[in-house]
């Protein structure tokens, strides 16, 4: 019987630049079980609506996190939208639509970016983040921003996308899926990067379904679910397939995930073919009052926004179950068991994001 | 600065950040920006560290962390606070789990203001602080040779 010992994991730590602290039981080289303790980022966002009234909180919302700034802030024009029955234009559910899939493919190649650099393939890291780049640089010639955009608004998006932008973007997107290609093809075919990932992690469908996984955590263990099927913005008039994976471990998730990348090209390929012309956004006055639920698929996975206003202009209340948070059951339940030199491994493959989670 | 005397390597911790300016951060390291190239490494130990470079406003939960950083690091150190957040709350300044900018928890040598902050301009905050190290690394030898004299 080998002793049992406790070492701490964060908040501080090489592998993420984020704080999360997990106190893992160790038998040997065995975790036996993994406590979770959030709460480093605590902010308390969603107390601000009653400071802030309910236009400018769009801002802050926006800030829950730097990597799906621009998913937030559109969950909760939504919300409002749907509380005050403000009708959006076409063009602004596309343009949101194309912003998107922009936001999930550089939340991707990120991700990849950094599990490449927990595995130790630095090179890879690299190459991961040059081309988030170009994403990036496309994100500030259409919004003027490279992390936080302020580009959504109730009643619509605050700018346009010309023709012109969306042929050359259009054009970059088909240049870079050569290279996206050559670059993932190390993440599928590699040995090495196969040996640290396949048959790590397993989380099972029942063990899925039992600790309430979302998005490509889900997915990776078969279960077909994907709230952008709910048809919200532009996404009920396109053409996607849900990605799933078979066989559970760190591997499928990545796959889950690669494939991924190549659903967001066609999906904006797709956007800008049928996007129509016409206004972005529309004048939206009176304060809300009701409440409303939205649903929407981040690059992490379903997050959960619920809005309820009084008829004043400060909002009764904001909340959001963001994805990471609902996919910590889940981690816990993969690190029960492993290695502990995969801990950080397993930490990634659920693709955490602290800001979102602590808010 | 004419020219840097030093390989400084960076300690990099998120105060209550949204990881806007902690994906920049770690963009400076990457192709575009390429601060290795300078022999700016990102260290996880804060022993190893010379910069500290934190983002996000301070709570009562992480006050005691970058607190705890700070003081392992060894002297000569400089503090950089990144992003709107880290110098003085901002738009989070008025949320009831944000006692307010770094400054509230270790002092603070270099302010960069963005939000997020610009990869560009956290790469001149930290050629600020090199200069600001310099000058502490001199101050820092002075006062060894004193009391080295004085004894």
């Amino acid at each position: 019987m080998s002793k049992r010992s406790i070492v701490p994991f964060g908040p501080q730590h090489p592998v993420l630049p984020e704080p999360i602290h997990l106190d893992l039981v160790l038998e040997d080289e065995k975790v036996v079980e993994a406590i979770p303790s959030i709460g480093f980022i605590h902010r308390g966002l969603e107390k601000l609506v009653d400071k802030r009234n309910y236009k400018d909180y769009l801002y802050v919302i926006e800030r829950i996190c730097g990597i799906c700034s621009f998913m937030h802030g559109m969950g909760y024009a939504e919300g409002i939208e749907r509380i005050m029955d403000v009708e959006i234009p076409d063009r602004a559910k596309y343009l949101r639509t194309i912003w998107c899939e922009m936001s999930r493919l550089h939340s991707h190649l990120l991700w990849l970016g950094l599990l490449a650099d927990a595995f130790g393939f630095e090179s890879l890291f690299m190459h991961c983040w040059r081309m988030r780049e170009t994403i990036l640089d496309m994100f500030e010639a259409s919004t003027g921003g490279r992390v936080i955009f302020s580009v959504n608004k109730i009643g619509g998006v605050l700018k346009d996308m010309d023709s012109a932008m969306l042929k050359s973007f259009v054009e970059m997107f088909d240049k870079m899926e050569e290279e996206v290609k050559t670059l993932t093809n190390v993440f599928l075919k590699d040995y090495t990067v196969g040996s640290r990932l396949r048959g790590v992690g397993i989380l099972t469908k029942e063990d899925a379904i039992l600790n309430g996984a979302v998005g490509p955590m889900m997915r990776a263990a078969g279960i077909e679910q994907d709230t952008r099927k709910l048809g919200y913005a532009a996404y009920g008039d396109l053409d996607f397939d849900i990605i799933t994976g078979k066989d559970c471990d760190s591997f499928a998730r990545c796959e889950v995930r690669i494939n991924e990348i190549f659903q967001s090209f066609n999906i904006i390929r797709q956007a800008v073919d049928k996007i129509p012309q016409g206004p972005v956004s529309v004048d939206v006055k009176g304060n809300p009052n009701g409440e409303a639920f939205v649903r929407l698929e981040q690059p992490r996975g379903e997050a959960v926004f619920y809005f309820r206003g009084d008829g004043t202009e400060h909002l009764n209340r904001a909340r959001v179950r963001t994805p990471t948070f609902a996919n910590i059951p889940s981690l816990v339940k993969i690190l029960e068991g492993c290695d502990y030199a995969d801990v950080p491994i397993l930490v990634l493959t659920i693709d955490p994001c602290v800001s979102c989670t602590e808010r | 600065m004419a020219k840097i005397t030093k390989s400084p390597w960076l300690l990099h911790y998120d105060g209550s950040s949204c990881n806007g300016c902690d994906i920049e951060v770690l963009a400076c390291l990457t192709p575009v920006y390429d601060v290795e190239r300078f022999g700016i490494i990102n260290t996880g130990n804060p022993k190893h560290a010379d910069i500290f470079l934190v983002t996000g406003g301070i709570n009562e939960k992480n006050k005691a962390v970058v607190k705890q950083l700070y003081d392992q690091m060894p002297e000569p150190k400089v503090v950089v606070a990144v992003g709107i957040c880290a110098c003085n709350g901002g738009v989070f300044k008025d949320a009831y789990n944000i006692i307010g900018g770094v400054d509230k928890a270790i002092p603070v040598d270099v302010y960069v203001p963005g939000c997020a902050a610009r990869p560009e301009a956290i790469i001149d905050g930290v050629v600020k602080a090199l200069g600001v190290l310099d000058e502490k690394q001199k101050a820092f030898k002075a006062a060894k040779k004193q009391k080295g004299e004085n004894k």
